[in-house]
Protein backbone atom coordinates (compact mmCIF):
# COMPACT_ATOMS: atom_id res chain seq x y z
CA UNK A 1 0.00 0.00 0.00
CA UNK A 2 2.66 2.71 0.61
CA UNK A 3 4.12 1.66 -2.48
CA UNK A 4 1.28 2.97 -4.33
CA UNK A 5 1.19 5.63 -2.38
CA UNK A 6 4.88 6.62 -3.01
CA UNK A 7 4.21 6.46 -6.55
CA UNK A 8 1.34 8.84 -6.37
CA UNK A 9 2.99 10.83 -4.49
CA UNK A 10 5.78 10.59 -7.35
CA UNK A 11 2.89 11.26 -10.00
CA UNK A 12 1.67 14.39 -8.37
CA UNK A 13 5.29 15.67 -7.85
CA UNK A 14 5.64 14.71 -11.68
CA UNK A 15 2.46 16.28 -12.87
CA UNK A 16 3.30 19.79 -10.67
CA UNK A 17 6.58 19.86 -12.48
CA UNK A 18 5.39 19.47 -16.48
CA UNK A 19 2.73 22.26 -15.75
CA UNK A 20 4.63 24.88 -14.05
CA UNK A 21 8.00 26.65 -15.79
CA UNK A 22 9.01 26.19 -19.01
CA UNK A 23 7.34 23.24 -19.10
CA UNK A 24 3.96 24.68 -19.17
CA UNK A 25 4.15 26.31 -22.57
CA UNK A 26 5.08 22.70 -24.47
CA UNK A 27 2.42 21.21 -22.70
CA UNK A 28 -0.36 23.50 -23.37
CA UNK A 29 0.67 24.35 -26.66
CA UNK A 30 -0.56 21.29 -28.79
CA UNK A 31 -3.99 21.32 -26.86
CA UNK A 32 -4.61 24.90 -27.39
CA UNK A 33 -3.41 24.60 -31.22
CA UNK A 34 -6.06 22.16 -31.38
CA UNK A 35 -8.39 24.10 -30.14
CA UNK A 36 -7.59 26.85 -32.61
CA UNK A 37 -7.98 24.51 -35.62
CA UNK A 38 -11.30 23.15 -34.42
CA UNK A 39 -12.39 26.89 -33.95
CA UNK A 40 -11.02 27.63 -37.48
CA UNK A 41 -13.03 24.95 -38.71
CA UNK A 42 -16.06 24.25 -36.67
CA UNK A 43 -18.53 25.85 -39.55
CA UNK A 44 -17.49 23.79 -42.35
CA UNK A 45 -20.13 20.86 -43.49
CA UNK A 46 -19.57 17.37 -43.42
CA UNK A 47 -21.79 15.23 -46.11
CA UNK A 48 -24.36 13.05 -44.14
CA UNK A 49 -24.56 14.82 -41.02
CA UNK A 50 -26.06 18.93 -40.16
CA UNK A 51 -23.22 18.93 -37.94
CA UNK A 52 -20.22 20.98 -38.42
CA UNK A 53 -16.22 19.43 -39.07
CA UNK A 54 -15.19 20.77 -35.49
CA UNK A 55 -18.57 19.20 -33.60
CA UNK A 56 -17.43 16.16 -34.96
CA UNK A 57 -13.38 16.20 -35.17
CA UNK A 58 -13.26 17.81 -31.01
CA UNK A 59 -14.54 14.23 -29.32
CA UNK A 60 -12.49 12.56 -31.70
CA UNK A 61 -9.39 14.29 -30.60
CA UNK A 62 -9.89 14.00 -27.22
CA UNK A 63 -9.50 10.29 -27.97
CA UNK A 64 -6.46 11.04 -29.64
CA UNK A 65 -4.70 12.80 -26.85
CA UNK A 66 -5.74 9.80 -24.53
CA UNK A 67 -3.77 7.62 -27.02
CA UNK A 68 -1.34 10.42 -27.23
CA UNK A 69 -0.56 9.23 -23.51
CA UNK A 70 1.30 6.35 -24.88
CA UNK A 71 3.92 8.23 -26.33
CA UNK A 72 4.00 10.08 -23.73
CA UNK A 73 5.35 7.18 -21.81
CA UNK A 74 7.66 6.36 -24.08
CA UNK A 75 9.28 9.20 -23.38
CA UNK A 76 9.57 9.18 -19.75
CA UNK A 77 11.03 5.49 -20.18
CA UNK A 78 13.12 5.85 -22.18
CA UNK A 79 14.68 9.49 -20.51
CA UNK A 80 14.10 7.75 -17.00
CA UNK A 81 17.18 5.23 -18.28
CA UNK A 82 19.28 7.72 -19.83
CA UNK A 83 19.47 9.79 -17.00
CA UNK A 84 19.53 6.91 -14.09
CA UNK A 85 16.35 7.70 -12.83
CA UNK A 86 15.42 3.69 -13.37
CA UNK A 87 17.96 2.86 -12.14
CA UNK A 88 17.46 5.03 -8.77
CA UNK A 89 14.54 3.32 -8.05
CA UNK A 90 16.02 -0.17 -8.15
CA UNK A 91 18.32 0.78 -5.85
CA UNK A 92 15.43 1.23 -3.70
CA UNK A 93 13.46 -1.44 -2.20
CA UNK A 94 9.39 -1.52 -4.22
CA UNK A 95 11.08 1.01 -5.66
CA UNK A 96 10.91 0.55 -9.70
CA UNK A 97 6.97 -0.16 -8.73
CA UNK A 98 6.56 2.99 -7.31
CA UNK A 99 8.33 4.31 -10.29
CA UNK A 100 6.19 2.87 -12.71
CA UNK A 101 2.69 3.68 -10.45
CA UNK A 102 4.14 6.85 -10.56
CA UNK A 103 4.67 7.30 -14.12
CA UNK A 104 0.81 6.17 -14.69
CA UNK A 105 -0.16 8.71 -12.58
CA UNK A 106 1.41 11.52 -14.07
CA UNK A 107 0.46 10.30 -17.76
CA UNK A 108 -3.01 9.90 -16.83
CA UNK A 109 -3.04 12.63 -15.22
CA UNK A 110 -1.86 15.32 -17.98
CA UNK A 111 -3.54 13.32 -20.32
CA UNK A 112 -6.91 14.61 -18.23
CA UNK A 113 -5.46 17.66 -18.01
CA UNK A 114 -5.31 18.18 -21.82
CA UNK A 115 -8.67 16.70 -21.84
CA UNK A 116 -9.85 19.86 -20.17
CA UNK A 117 -7.96 22.37 -21.40
CA UNK A 118 -9.61 20.89 -25.06
CA UNK A 119 -12.94 20.25 -23.76
CA UNK A 120 -14.11 23.17 -21.77
CA UNK A 121 -12.68 26.13 -24.35
CA UNK A 122 -14.31 23.30 -26.88
CA UNK A 123 -17.77 22.75 -25.64
CA UNK A 124 -17.65 27.23 -25.70
CA UNK A 125 -16.53 27.80 -28.89
CA UNK A 126 -18.38 24.94 -31.17
CA UNK A 127 -21.49 24.21 -31.62
CA UNK A 128 -23.77 22.01 -30.73
CA UNK A 129 -22.54 20.37 -27.15
CA UNK A 130 -23.87 20.60 -23.99
CA UNK A 131 -23.11 19.53 -20.65
CA UNK A 132 -26.16 17.83 -19.84
CA UNK A 133 -26.01 15.94 -23.49
CA UNK A 134 -22.86 14.37 -22.15
CA UNK A 135 -22.97 10.59 -21.54
CA UNK A 136 -20.86 10.53 -18.76
CA UNK A 137 -20.60 6.97 -17.98
CA UNK A 138 -19.60 6.11 -21.59
CA UNK A 139 -16.77 8.82 -21.61
CA UNK A 140 -15.62 7.27 -18.16
CA UNK A 141 -15.55 3.51 -19.33
CA UNK A 142 -13.97 4.39 -22.89
CA UNK A 143 -11.43 6.63 -20.94
CA UNK A 144 -10.25 4.05 -18.26
CA UNK A 145 -9.89 1.38 -21.09
CA UNK A 146 -8.11 3.61 -23.30
CA UNK A 147 -5.79 4.56 -20.54
CA UNK A 148 -4.91 1.34 -19.42
CA UNK A 149 -4.85 -0.03 -23.25
CA UNK A 150 -2.66 3.01 -24.66
CA UNK A 151 -0.40 3.59 -21.52
CA UNK A 152 0.50 -0.59 -21.44
CA UNK A 153 1.11 -0.33 -25.07
CA UNK A 154 3.68 2.41 -24.11
CA UNK A 155 5.12 1.18 -21.71
CA UNK A 156 6.11 -2.51 -23.59
CA UNK A 157 7.40 -0.42 -26.44
CA UNK A 158 9.69 2.34 -23.90
CA UNK A 159 11.11 -0.65 -22.43
CA UNK A 160 11.93 -2.44 -25.67
CA UNK A 161 13.17 0.72 -27.24
CA UNK A 162 16.96 1.66 -26.32
CA UNK A 163 17.38 5.42 -26.56
CA UNK A 164 15.19 8.47 -26.58
CA UNK A 165 16.58 9.05 -30.19
CA UNK A 166 13.95 5.73 -30.91
CA UNK A 167 11.39 7.30 -29.04
CA UNK A 168 11.60 9.94 -31.27
CA UNK A 169 11.06 7.97 -34.24
CA UNK A 170 8.21 5.77 -32.99
CA UNK A 171 5.94 9.31 -33.20
CA UNK A 172 6.25 8.68 -37.28
CA UNK A 173 4.24 5.21 -37.34
CA UNK A 174 1.79 6.50 -34.05
CA UNK A 175 0.70 9.85 -36.10
CA UNK A 176 0.04 8.09 -39.50
CA UNK A 177 -1.73 5.35 -37.08
CA UNK A 178 -4.07 8.42 -35.74
CA UNK A 179 -4.24 10.18 -39.38
CA UNK A 180 -5.91 7.30 -40.72
CA UNK A 181 -7.86 6.84 -37.28
CA UNK A 182 -10.86 8.65 -38.45
CA UNK A 183 -10.10 11.56 -35.83
CA UNK A 184 -9.78 14.22 -38.93
CA UNK A 185 -12.77 13.00 -41.60
CA UNK A 186 -14.41 9.45 -41.11
CA UNK A 187 -12.74 6.54 -42.05
CA UNK A 188 -15.08 5.50 -44.06
CA UNK A 189 -13.51 7.69 -47.01
CA UNK A 190 -10.26 5.94 -46.32
CA UNK A 191 -9.38 2.29 -48.94
CA UNK A 192 -11.18 -0.78 -47.36
CA UNK A 193 -7.45 -2.15 -46.27
CA UNK A 194 -6.81 0.56 -44.34
CA UNK A 195 -10.24 0.83 -42.84
CA UNK A 196 -9.07 -2.58 -41.38
CA UNK A 197 -5.62 -1.61 -40.11
CA UNK A 198 -7.10 1.63 -38.58
CA UNK A 199 -9.49 -0.46 -36.98
CA UNK A 200 -6.83 -3.28 -35.65
CA UNK A 201 -5.45 -0.08 -33.13
CA UNK A 202 -6.95 1.78 -30.06
CA UNK A 203 -6.69 4.78 -31.65
CA UNK A 204 -9.69 4.24 -33.62
CA UNK A 205 -11.69 2.99 -31.22
CA UNK A 206 -10.99 5.91 -28.81
CA UNK A 207 -12.03 8.36 -30.94
CA UNK A 208 -15.77 6.62 -32.09
CA UNK A 209 -16.12 6.01 -28.45
CA UNK A 210 -15.27 9.92 -27.45
CA UNK A 211 -17.77 10.55 -30.28
CA UNK A 212 -20.53 8.12 -28.73
CA UNK A 213 -20.18 10.35 -25.48
CA UNK A 214 -20.44 13.76 -26.68
CA UNK A 215 -22.01 13.86 -29.97
CA UNK A 216 -26.22 13.78 -30.50
CA UNK A 217 -27.12 9.76 -31.54
CA UNK A 218 -28.01 10.76 -34.90
CA UNK A 219 -23.77 11.65 -35.93
CA UNK A 220 -23.58 8.19 -35.77
CA UNK A 221 -24.95 8.02 -39.28
CA UNK A 222 -21.57 8.68 -40.91
CA UNK A 223 -19.51 5.66 -38.72
CA UNK A 224 -19.26 1.98 -39.89
CA UNK A 225 -22.48 0.58 -39.93
CA UNK A 226 -24.18 3.36 -38.81
CA UNK A 227 -24.16 2.72 -35.17
CA UNK A 228 -22.01 3.45 -32.27
CA UNK A 229 -20.42 -0.51 -31.95
CA UNK A 230 -19.70 0.20 -28.18
CA UNK A 231 -19.59 -3.75 -27.84
CA UNK A 232 -16.83 -3.42 -30.28
CA UNK A 233 -15.17 -0.66 -28.85
CA UNK A 234 -15.09 -2.20 -25.58
CA UNK A 235 -13.88 -5.52 -26.84
CA UNK A 236 -11.21 -3.63 -28.74
CA UNK A 237 -9.38 -1.61 -26.19
CA UNK A 238 -10.24 -4.55 -23.77
CA UNK A 239 -8.25 -6.81 -25.89
CA UNK A 240 -5.54 -4.19 -26.08
CA UNK A 241 -5.91 -3.47 -21.79
CA UNK A 242 -5.63 -7.20 -21.01
CA UNK A 243 -2.74 -7.82 -23.28
CA UNK A 244 -0.73 -5.34 -22.43
CA UNK A 245 -1.38 -6.01 -18.52
CA UNK A 246 0.13 -9.10 -19.07
CA UNK A 247 2.73 -8.02 -20.91
CA UNK A 248 4.15 -5.42 -19.73
CA UNK A 249 4.82 -6.31 -16.38
CA UNK A 250 7.01 -9.32 -17.98
CA UNK A 251 9.10 -6.19 -20.63
CA UNK A 252 9.60 -3.93 -17.61
CA UNK A 253 10.70 -6.32 -15.44
CA UNK A 254 13.34 -7.38 -17.84
CA UNK A 255 14.26 -3.75 -18.84
CA UNK A 256 14.63 -2.82 -15.18
CA UNK A 257 16.89 -5.98 -14.53
CA UNK A 258 18.98 -5.07 -17.16
CA UNK A 259 20.34 -1.45 -15.73
CA UNK A 260 23.43 -0.38 -13.79
CA UNK A 261 25.41 2.17 -13.59
CA UNK A 262 27.68 1.14 -15.66
CA UNK A 263 24.89 0.76 -18.49
CA UNK A 264 23.91 4.09 -17.58
CA UNK A 265 26.89 5.50 -18.36
CA UNK A 266 27.37 4.14 -21.66
CA UNK A 267 24.06 5.20 -22.94
CA UNK A 268 25.34 9.38 -21.59
CA UNK A 269 28.49 8.52 -23.53
CA UNK A 270 26.77 7.35 -26.93
CA UNK A 271 24.22 10.58 -26.00
CA UNK A 272 27.11 12.84 -25.84
CA UNK A 273 29.18 11.47 -29.08
CA UNK A 274 25.40 12.00 -30.70
CA UNK A 275 25.04 15.44 -29.06
CA UNK A 276 28.97 16.71 -29.92
CA UNK B 1 28.14 -8.20 6.50
CA UNK B 2 30.19 -8.61 2.60
CA UNK B 3 31.80 -11.86 2.25
CA UNK B 4 33.52 -12.41 -1.35
CA UNK B 5 35.11 -16.05 -2.26
CA UNK B 6 36.72 -16.74 -6.00
CA UNK B 7 34.23 -13.84 -7.47
CA UNK B 8 34.56 -14.45 -11.69
CA UNK B 9 33.38 -12.21 -14.28
CA UNK B 10 33.90 -12.62 -18.32
CA UNK B 11 32.56 -10.66 -20.79
CA UNK B 12 32.43 -12.48 -23.68
CA UNK B 13 36.38 -14.00 -23.94
CA UNK B 14 37.72 -11.12 -21.59
CA UNK B 15 37.55 -12.17 -17.59
CA UNK B 16 37.59 -8.67 -15.66
CA UNK B 17 37.48 -9.84 -12.50
CA UNK B 18 40.01 -13.02 -11.84
CA UNK B 19 39.03 -14.98 -8.41
CA UNK B 20 38.66 -11.91 -6.14
CA UNK B 21 37.87 -12.74 -2.51
CA UNK B 22 37.82 -10.29 0.55
CA UNK B 23 35.42 -9.96 3.66
CA UNK B 24 33.79 -6.84 5.36
CA UNK B 25 32.50 -7.23 8.66
CA UNK B 26 30.08 -4.73 10.42
CA UNK B 27 31.25 -1.18 10.90
CA UNK B 28 34.11 -1.83 9.04
CA UNK B 29 35.07 0.64 6.60
CA UNK B 30 36.97 -0.90 3.18
CA UNK B 31 37.89 0.64 0.60
CA UNK B 32 38.41 -1.20 -2.38
CA UNK B 33 41.39 1.07 -4.33
CA UNK B 34 43.05 0.31 -7.90
CA UNK B 35 43.44 2.32 -10.79
CA UNK B 36 40.78 2.41 -13.58
CA UNK B 37 39.47 -0.33 -14.90
CA UNK B 38 40.92 -2.76 -12.11
CA UNK B 39 37.16 -3.82 -12.03
CA UNK B 40 36.26 -1.98 -8.87
CA UNK B 41 33.13 -0.91 -10.41
CA UNK B 42 31.75 -4.08 -11.37
CA UNK B 43 32.67 -5.84 -7.91
CA UNK B 44 30.79 -3.11 -6.64
CA UNK B 45 27.50 -3.90 -8.90
CA UNK B 46 27.68 -7.33 -8.16
CA UNK B 47 27.24 -6.87 -5.04
CA UNK B 48 24.90 -4.33 -5.12
CA UNK B 49 22.92 -7.14 -7.57
CA UNK B 50 22.71 -5.03 -10.56
CA UNK B 51 24.82 -7.36 -12.11
CA UNK B 52 25.05 -11.20 -12.27
CA UNK B 53 28.69 -12.53 -11.76
CA UNK B 54 29.90 -15.44 -13.71
CA UNK B 55 31.60 -17.50 -10.92
CA UNK B 56 31.84 -17.10 -6.96
CA UNK B 57 30.62 -17.23 -4.00
CA UNK B 58 29.04 -13.76 -2.75
CA UNK B 59 26.77 -12.82 -0.11
CA UNK B 60 25.74 -9.27 1.51
CA UNK B 61 24.05 -9.62 4.87
CA UNK B 62 24.05 -13.21 4.33
CA UNK B 63 22.02 -13.19 1.02
CA UNK B 64 23.31 -13.71 -2.75
CA UNK B 65 22.60 -10.40 -4.21
CA UNK B 66 21.59 -12.58 -7.45
CA UNK B 67 18.87 -12.82 -5.78
CA UNK B 68 18.09 -10.69 -2.96
CA UNK B 69 14.31 -9.64 -2.57
CA UNK B 70 12.87 -6.23 -1.42
CA UNK B 71 13.89 -6.37 2.20
CA UNK B 72 17.21 -7.58 1.56
CA UNK B 73 17.37 -4.14 -0.48
CA UNK B 74 15.92 -2.35 1.96
CA UNK B 75 18.83 -2.70 4.47
CA UNK B 76 21.49 -1.77 1.50
CA UNK B 77 22.68 2.15 0.60
CA UNK B 78 23.73 2.47 -3.06
CA UNK B 79 25.89 5.43 -4.11
CA UNK B 80 27.16 5.24 -7.53
CA UNK B 81 29.51 7.24 -9.26
CA UNK B 82 27.61 9.44 -11.19
CA UNK B 83 23.74 10.16 -10.82
CA UNK B 84 21.93 12.71 -12.94
CA UNK B 85 18.28 12.23 -12.06
CA UNK B 86 14.99 13.77 -10.84
CA UNK B 87 16.72 16.97 -11.63
CA UNK B 88 13.58 18.89 -11.83
CA UNK B 89 12.90 17.61 -7.99
CA UNK B 90 13.40 19.33 -5.07
CA UNK B 91 15.73 18.53 -2.17
CA UNK B 92 13.68 17.82 0.48
CA UNK B 93 10.82 16.97 -1.45
CA UNK B 94 13.23 13.82 -3.26
CA UNK B 95 14.39 12.57 0.33
CA UNK B 96 10.94 12.77 1.88
CA UNK B 97 9.86 10.71 -1.11
CA UNK B 98 12.40 8.13 -1.17
CA UNK B 99 12.35 7.85 2.75
CA UNK B 100 8.78 6.84 2.01
CA UNK B 101 9.75 3.51 0.38
CA UNK B 102 11.61 2.64 3.48
CA UNK B 103 8.99 3.57 5.74
CA UNK B 104 6.77 0.00 5.45
CA UNK B 105 10.60 -1.44 6.83
CA UNK B 106 10.72 0.83 9.62
CA UNK B 107 14.16 2.30 8.90
CA UNK B 108 13.14 5.46 6.90
CA UNK B 109 15.46 8.98 8.37
CA UNK B 110 14.06 12.35 9.06
CA UNK B 111 14.32 14.17 6.04
CA UNK B 112 15.31 17.46 7.84
CA UNK B 113 17.53 15.77 9.66
CA UNK B 114 19.13 14.05 6.81
CA UNK B 115 19.41 16.94 5.15
CA UNK B 116 21.08 18.82 8.22
CA UNK B 117 23.79 15.71 8.32
CA UNK B 118 25.21 16.51 4.93
CA UNK B 119 25.05 20.18 5.02
CA UNK B 120 22.12 20.83 2.73
CA UNK B 121 19.77 22.80 5.02
CA UNK B 122 20.55 26.36 2.81
CA UNK B 123 19.58 24.13 -0.47
CA UNK B 124 16.71 22.04 0.47
CA UNK B 125 14.28 23.75 -0.95
CA UNK B 126 16.17 24.02 -4.79
CA UNK B 127 16.03 22.04 -7.32
CA UNK B 128 18.59 18.94 -8.17
CA UNK B 129 19.81 20.38 -11.17
CA UNK B 130 20.90 23.69 -10.13
CA UNK B 131 22.88 21.81 -7.18
CA UNK B 132 27.07 21.89 -7.48
CA UNK B 133 28.54 19.19 -8.37
CA UNK B 134 30.18 18.24 -4.25
CA UNK B 135 26.70 19.22 -2.84
CA UNK B 136 24.77 16.76 -5.49
CA UNK B 137 26.81 14.15 -4.55
CA UNK B 138 26.35 15.12 -1.03
CA UNK B 139 22.73 14.56 -1.98
CA UNK B 140 23.35 11.04 -3.91
CA UNK B 141 24.92 9.94 -0.20
CA UNK B 142 22.09 11.54 1.57
CA UNK B 143 19.75 9.12 -0.55
CA UNK B 144 22.32 6.30 0.10
CA UNK B 145 21.26 6.55 3.68
CA UNK B 146 18.16 6.99 4.00
CA UNK B 147 16.91 4.33 4.56
CA UNK B 148 19.42 3.99 7.08
CA UNK B 149 21.52 1.39 5.61
CA UNK B 150 23.55 -1.65 7.33
CA UNK B 151 26.02 -2.23 4.18
CA UNK B 152 26.70 1.25 2.14
CA UNK B 153 28.48 1.39 -1.08
CA UNK B 154 30.24 4.66 -2.74
CA UNK B 155 31.42 4.21 -6.17
CA UNK B 156 33.85 6.99 -6.49
CA UNK B 157 32.36 9.18 -3.89
CA UNK B 158 34.68 11.91 -4.17
CA UNK B 159 35.62 12.03 -7.80
CA UNK B 160 35.18 15.64 -9.19
CA UNK B 161 35.39 17.31 -5.54
CA UNK B 162 37.48 20.19 -4.31
CA UNK B 163 39.58 19.75 -0.91
CA UNK B 164 37.28 21.15 1.24
CA UNK B 165 34.20 19.15 0.25
CA UNK B 166 36.17 15.91 0.10
CA UNK B 167 37.06 16.34 3.40
CA UNK B 168 33.65 17.05 4.71
CA UNK B 169 32.39 14.23 2.88
CA UNK B 170 35.30 11.66 4.93
CA UNK B 171 33.43 13.48 7.82
CA UNK B 172 30.09 12.31 6.99
CA UNK B 173 31.35 8.72 6.12
CA UNK B 174 33.28 8.58 9.61
CA UNK B 175 30.21 9.57 11.44
CA UNK B 176 28.20 7.16 9.82
CA UNK B 177 30.26 4.05 10.49
CA UNK B 178 31.20 5.07 14.16
CA UNK B 179 27.87 6.30 15.17
CA UNK B 180 25.35 3.77 13.25
CA UNK B 181 27.82 0.80 12.85
CA UNK B 182 27.48 0.95 8.98
CA UNK B 183 29.83 -1.34 6.90
CA UNK B 184 30.81 0.73 4.25
CA UNK B 185 32.40 -0.41 0.55
CA UNK B 186 34.10 2.71 -1.02
CA UNK B 187 36.04 2.21 -4.36
CA UNK B 188 38.69 5.11 -4.89
CA UNK B 189 41.49 5.32 -7.31
CA UNK B 190 42.77 7.73 -4.54
CA UNK B 191 45.30 6.08 -2.38
CA UNK B 192 45.27 9.40 0.28
CA UNK B 193 41.49 8.60 0.58
CA UNK B 194 41.45 5.15 0.99
CA UNK B 195 43.82 5.84 3.60
CA UNK B 196 42.34 8.43 5.39
CA UNK B 197 38.57 6.67 5.45
CA UNK B 198 39.00 2.78 5.49
CA UNK B 199 40.06 0.62 8.65
CA UNK B 200 40.78 -1.67 5.86
CA UNK B 201 42.38 -1.44 1.89
CA UNK B 202 41.67 -3.68 -0.89
CA UNK B 203 43.99 -3.13 -3.40
CA UNK B 204 42.51 -4.25 -7.01
CA UNK B 205 44.70 -4.65 -10.47
CA UNK B 206 43.69 -6.32 -13.34
CA UNK B 207 40.88 -7.80 -11.93
CA UNK B 208 42.63 -9.17 -9.32
CA UNK B 209 43.54 -8.64 -5.82
CA UNK B 210 46.59 -7.57 -5.16
CA UNK B 211 46.94 -6.74 -1.36
CA UNK B 212 44.51 -6.99 1.76
CA UNK B 213 45.53 -5.41 4.46
CA UNK B 214 44.85 -2.60 7.07
CA UNK B 215 47.18 0.34 6.19
CA UNK B 216 49.60 0.02 8.86
CA UNK B 217 50.04 -3.73 7.85
CA UNK B 218 49.56 -2.98 4.02
CA UNK B 219 52.78 0.08 4.68
CA UNK B 220 54.15 -3.37 6.33
CA UNK B 221 53.34 -5.62 3.68
CA UNK B 222 54.10 -3.92 0.58
CA UNK B 223 56.28 -0.58 1.70
CA UNK B 224 59.41 -0.72 0.68
CA UNK B 225 62.50 0.25 2.60
CA UNK B 226 63.47 3.70 3.98
CA UNK B 227 66.35 5.25 2.20
CA UNK B 228 68.79 6.58 4.13
CA UNK B 229 71.67 9.19 2.36
CA UNK B 230 74.75 11.17 3.68
CA UNK B 231 78.27 12.23 3.06
CA UNK B 232 81.43 10.93 4.46
CA UNK B 233 84.80 12.71 4.17
CA UNK B 234 83.27 13.98 0.65
CA UNK B 235 81.98 10.46 -0.57
CA UNK B 236 78.32 9.95 -0.66
CA UNK B 237 76.78 7.14 0.59
CA UNK B 238 72.61 5.27 -0.02
CA UNK B 239 71.58 2.74 2.23
CA UNK B 240 68.05 1.04 2.31
CA UNK B 241 67.10 -0.27 5.81
CA UNK B 242 63.62 -1.18 7.74
CA UNK B 243 64.85 0.52 10.16
CA UNK B 244 66.17 3.76 9.33
CA UNK B 245 66.38 5.75 12.82
CA UNK B 246 68.23 3.13 14.55
CA UNK B 247 70.78 3.02 11.58
CA UNK B 248 71.12 6.75 11.35
CA UNK B 249 72.14 6.75 15.59
CA UNK B 250 74.65 3.90 14.68
CA UNK B 251 75.66 6.19 11.70
CA UNK B 252 76.51 8.92 14.55
CA UNK B 253 77.91 6.79 17.08
CA UNK B 254 80.54 5.55 14.52
CA UNK B 255 81.06 8.46 13.31
CA UNK B 256 80.20 11.53 15.01
CA UNK B 257 80.06 14.79 13.39
CA UNK B 258 81.73 14.23 10.41
CA UNK B 259 78.91 12.36 8.89
CA UNK B 260 77.09 15.67 6.73
CA UNK B 261 74.50 16.29 4.41
CA UNK B 262 72.08 13.59 5.87
CA UNK B 263 68.96 12.61 4.33
CA UNK B 264 66.10 10.29 5.38
CA UNK B 265 63.22 8.95 3.18
CA UNK B 266 60.58 7.04 4.48
CA UNK B 267 58.92 4.44 2.32
CA UNK B 268 55.68 5.87 1.35
CA UNK B 269 52.54 3.49 0.81
CA UNK B 270 52.23 5.80 -2.37
CA UNK B 271 55.26 4.73 -3.99
CA UNK B 272 54.33 1.39 -2.40
CA UNK B 273 50.74 1.27 -4.26
CA UNK B 274 52.35 2.59 -7.39
CA UNK B 275 55.05 0.15 -7.82
CA UNK B 276 52.29 -2.92 -7.31
CA UNK B 277 50.20 -1.35 -9.37
CA UNK B 278 52.77 -1.06 -12.16
CA UNK B 279 54.23 -4.65 -11.50
CA UNK B 280 50.40 -5.88 -11.51
CA UNK B 281 50.20 -4.27 -14.82
CA UNK B 282 53.36 -5.87 -16.31
CA UNK B 283 52.57 -9.31 -15.22
CA UNK B 284 49.13 -9.23 -17.07
CA UNK B 285 50.31 -7.91 -19.81
CA UNK B 286 53.16 -10.63 -20.08
CA UNK B 287 49.88 -13.31 -20.01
Amino acid sequence: MTTVRSGLRQGLIELRQSFTGGELIGNLFWPLATLVAIFLLRHRPVDGTELGLGTLVLPGVLGMFVALGMLLIVQHLTADREDGTLLRARAIPDGVRGYLIGKLVTVSATVLAYLAILLVPGMLVVDGFRLGDIAWPTLAWVLLLGLVATQSAGAILGALLRSSRGAGMLSVPILALIAISGIFYPVSALPRWLEWVAQAFPVYWLGLGMRSALLPDAAAAVEIGGTWRHLETAAVLGAWAVAGLVVAPLVLRRMARRESGSRVAERREQTLQRVG
Amino acid sequence: MIEVDGLRMRYGTRDVLHDVSFRARQGEVVALLGPNGAGKTTTIEILEGFRMRSAGRVTVLGTDPAHGDERWRARLGVVLQSWRDHGKWRVRELLAYLGGYYARYGRNMDPDELIAAVGLTDQAHQQVRRLSGGQRRRLDVAIGIVGRPEVLFLDEPTAGFDPQARREFHDLVQRLADEHGTTVLLTTHDLDEAERLAGRIVILSGGRIVADGTTAALARQIAGRDEVRWTLGGQRFIELTDRSTRFVFDLFREHGDSVADLEVRRSSLEDAYLALVRRAELSGAAR
